[in-house]
């Protein structure tokens, strides 16, 4: 693998985890469970979707195969999709997508830390843009896993639930590979095990404020960042893709 | 005019009259939108922006702005964004804050830390009443980079232009 295969794989998966994340938290568009909860999920998605168009267009500009943000986004199948599984979990109730906001905004301000002093300038740039967002991102998920896990019997049972039932897509935000290795040689790439710790310190310290905790022990799933996927994705890409697929290069 | 006469400066006040298409009282030049004006020859001029939000939806809009304005004046503009330095609400100008308050949207003020949970607000006046006695609603508001905020004085809900730094 080439250094340029793999900064293309590279931006592509993180690119992908805002796409799939932004795409889901925009399905509660016209349903959240208040009015000011569903502006700021829908804010949420605008900033993920925001970001997504960014690592597109970057990504389009590595490859330089003549594809723009949109052919990434948009006209792939969905073995090509290189998201985390965590990201693509179906919304449930409000706790469930607030779990799986905190679980990943928690990671992501970490890598974008870091990415901010990637030795690429355009990664940089993304991070440096990004993170301001995602810092709002996170205490906003991490307000909200405090206030219902510590909240009634009914809202702590349910949270605690999504904790338990969402774990097992955790170690999965860590994963690393070939594409990995030769970056972070570079200096382009995070390391994502030099924070690992730091992140389950931040997580612990949140759930444990809100008197939830996560399993001991839980079987961790993959598969995401080689293109195979929970039953969920394909549902969704359904949605994502219906107007490009219909109407092939449509725009407005 | 001829375009030997033309200078930048020329061009950031023409770049006055386009608008933010969500905040139509500030220019993009009161927003801090507008980095640099260059000029690349003769009549050719490159116009750097950075955009306030990643999925900010009026930069399209305001990119189109600043080309039609400058166009009138006979001016070919190629508008270029840029990433880094990343924007914040910092550049928003005197006179863009000035008229923010004056059009009912507090502006920005120097908040606590994000990463501190739960932590005690400073208070955004109330920019009708000027009260200070005001309380978050939501810190998502009816655009990316604004919260939602109600006076508890006045009783007026207002809008207010959130800090990004």
């Amino acid at each position: 693998m080439t250094k340029q295969e793999a900064l293309f794989e590279y931006v592509l998966r993180k690119a992908d985890d805002t796409l799939i994340l932004g795409h889901r938290l925009s399905e509660w568009c016209g349903h959240g469970p208040v009015l000011e909860e569903d502006i700021a999920l829908t804010n949420l998605a605008l900033d993920l979707i925001g970001q997504a168009t960014e690592l597109y267009q970057y990504a389009a500009e590595v490859e330089n195969k003549g594809r723009n943000e949109d052919d990434l986004a948009f006209l792939r199948l969905e073995r090509e999709y290189k998201n985390v599984l965590l990201v693509e979990q179906t919304n449930g109730d409000f706790g469930k997508t607030i779990v799986r906001q905190f679980l990943f905004d928690h990671f992501q301000s970490l890598l974008y830390e870091r990415l901010m002093n990637s030795a690429d300038e355009q990664i940089a740039a993304i991070a440096e843009k990004s993170i301001k967002e995602v810092k709002y991102h996170l205490k906003h998920s991490s307000e909200w896993v405090i206030r219902l896990g510590d909240g009634t019997e009914e809202s702590h049972n349910r949270v605690q639930e999504s904790v338990t039932d969402l774990s097992r897509y955790i170690e999965e935000l860590f994963y690393q590979d070939e594409v990995d290795e030769i970056l972070i040689k570079e200096g382009i790439a995070a390391d994502t095990a030099s924070f690992k710790e730091e992140y389950y310190n931040n997580i612990n310290a949140v759930l444990s404020e809100a008197t939830l905790s996560l399993p001991e022990k839980m079987w961790q799933l993959d598969g995401g960042r080689k293109g195979v996927h929970s039953e969920h994705l394909g549902f969704l890409l359904a949605e994502l893709q219906y107007m490009q697929r219909t109407y092939p290069g449509m725009e407005w | 005019m001829t375009t030997q006469e033309l200078q930048s400066q020329d061009l950031w006040n023409f770049l006055e009259d386009v608008k933010d298409p969500e905040v139509p009282v500030l220019s993009v030049v009161d927003l801090g939108v507008v980095r640099e004006i260059e000029n690349i020859e003769n009549n050719s001029w490159l116009i750097t922006i950075t955009p306030t939000y990643s999925g900010c939806p009026a930069m399209q809009v305001i990119e189109e702005g600043i080309k039609e304005r400058l166009e009138q004046e006979g001016i070919r503009a190629q508008v270029k964004t840029v990433l880094s330095p990343a924007w914040t609400t910092d550049w928003l100008s005197e006179n863009g804050r000035r008229k923010l308050k004056e059009y009912g949207i507090a502006p920005p003020v120097n908040e606590v830390d994000k990463s501190v949970l739960f932590a005690e607000q400073t208070p955004v006046p109330c920019p009708s009443c000027n009260s200070t006695n005001t309380r978050m609603v939501s810190q998502f508001g009816s655009t990316a980079c604004k919260a939602h905020y109600t006076c508890n004085d006045c009783l007026e809900p207002f809008d207010y232009f959130k800090c990004l730094k």
